[in-house]
């Protein structure tokens, strides 16, 4: 009953492997199989939830988080959002979609996909989201939340790397 | 005056001396196999395997690791196609880098095959660009970026000009040299209009632990002094059924790559679902290089 996932990365690639994790209806190219990472917060310290939640009563009170003071709804439908619109109160290990359907977090796409339906058909065609490994063959793909926090989606700038040198820069060296 | 050489003996001379030289040349092998030895594209299977052993013990001698140089070639029924989305770059240069990393580039004299340019919203006009922006963040505010790179053209202006049939179209589309052949003339150079092409000016200088010794003879295999050289799509890993380097390293994954000719691709996907354009498509030079925008301009 205390958990419901085992975190295990073993566990996971292997649940990769025998195609117990529902591997995506996506638009294959010549003879592609696929793979997707595993969710991110699989390998939080906190995971599974169920380790705290599973004794608590789930307060359905819209509030401040007093434990997870980092989790901050920014950019994604605040203020009306807020943790129970997608993490499920009966089991804190599960999404819920808006249908009160569970999806575990490896599918959290499906919970994404609601709203985002046009990103989520051109991420299953290979479009949207980075793709490593055979163009013709295997690939990888990532999760929603391998790139966005979702709770705050918007993707971070970063530090750009070097410029090219300037000719007389080079005529330096 | 007179003890000078005549014309007569000095080429006599000379012709003595330069059969000799040719003699002792193809004896000793080395030399006389690199000097006198045949165009790629002529060459029979046996003399390709040659011609990559010999360059795989030069270069793992040279940079103290062993080398593979291959020269798989072209697989039926495939044009490879390329997709950016402009929508989504963020001009942070992870794939020049990557492609540094991955293709054997001179580092000293810098040469890279990608060049990010900066501009500004609303402007395509490429006398604009700027590709030595340094900003401590990017994306920045009122800018966009187009990274440019060989656009593999189907009809190649480089490859017209070419006095010596150096560069050509391979039949998978990829745009190659053959640096052992190139003379350094750089007509090809003036020819590009995406300023595709680099020249090494001076003998490339690559550190020995930043070689990368997976090679294709028509792609990343180090070049040397006074030859062009050019994106090739990655041809040492896109023949090996692989996505290019500059793919895998985009961090917001805008750079999408696959083969024209399958309608399941994730190129096709992208010329069929998106608004797509191509780099000074008034040129005529059918580029192979989709610009695109996944989201709303």
């Amino acid at each position: 009953m205390r958990r419901q996932f085992n975190t295990n990365p073993i566990f996971m690639v292997t649940l990769f492997l025998v195609g117990l994790v529902p591997v995506l209806d996506v638009r294959a190219g010549s003879g592609q199989d696929l793979s997707l990472s595993p969710a991110g917060v699989l390998s939080s310290p906190l995971f599974p939830c169920s380790t705290c939640h599973a004794g608590m009563e789930p307060n359905l009170q819209k509030r401040a988080l007093s434990f997870h003071p980092e989790i901050k709804i920014q950019g994604h439908g605040e203020p009306r959002r807020w943790c129970l619109d997608c993490h499920d109160a009966g089991n804190r290990d599960s999404l819920r979609l808006l249908n009160a359907d569970t999806v575990n977090f490896n599918e959290s796409y499906l919970l994404c996909a609601q709203c985002h339906g046009n990103i989520f058909r051109a991420w299953k065609a290979g479009i949207h989201g980075k793709r490593t490994g055979m163009w013709d063959g295997p690939k990888r793909y990532v999760l929603c939340t391998s790139c966005h926090n979702p709770h705050s989606p918007r993707f971070k700038p970063l530090k750009p790397e070097a410029a090219p040198l300037r000719p007389e820069e080079t005529l330096r060296r | 005056m007179e003890n000078k050489v005549s014309r007569r003996d000095f080429l006599r001379l000379s012709a003595v001396g330069l059969g000799a030289s040719v003699l002792s040349g193809c004896s000793n092998g080395l030399l006389g196999d690199d000097l006198f030895r045949t165009k790629f594209q002529e060459m029979s299977p046996n003399q390709v395997k040659e011609v990559l052993k010999r360059l795989e013990e030069k270069y793992s001698g040279k940079y103290g690791t062993q080398f593979s140089v291959t020269a798989t070639p072209a697989k039926e029924n495939v044009l490879f196609g390329y997709g950016l989305d402009l929508s989504r770059c963020i001009g942070c240069r992870r794939c020049v880098h990557a492609c540094v990393k991955e293709n054997n580039p001179s580092r000293e004299t810098q040469i890279q095959w990608i060049r990010d340019l900066r501009m500004k919203k609303g402007v395509l006009d490429l006398e604009k660009a700027e590709h030595y922006y340094s900003p401590e963040q990017v994306p920045e505010e009122g800018h966009y970026y187009i990274p440019v790179q060989c656009q593999q053209c189907e009809n190649p202006p480089c490859v017209k000009v070419c006095p010596v049939k150096a560069t050509w179209k391979e039949p998978d589309g990829i745009v190659v040299v053959d640096y052992d052949w190139c003379i350094g003339c750089r007509t090809c150079m003036a020819a590009c209009p995406y300023r595709a092409r680099k020249f090494n000016w001076k003998e490339p200088v690559i550190p020995k632990d930043e070689i990368n010794p997976q090679t294709h003879y028509l792609g990343n295999r180090p070049r040397m002094r006074g030859v062009v050289e050019k994106c090739t799509f990655c041809i040492q890993r896109t023949r090996e059924g692989r996505y290019p380097a500059c793919v895998e390293a985009c961090p917001v994954g805008a750079r999408k790559f696959g083969n024209l000719l399958d309608p399941k691709s994730e190129i096709r996907y992208v010329i069929e679902n998106f608004r797509v354009f191509r780099l000074k498509e008034e040129l005529n030079t059918e580029p192979k290089f989709y610009y695109f925008f996944s989201m709303g301009a």
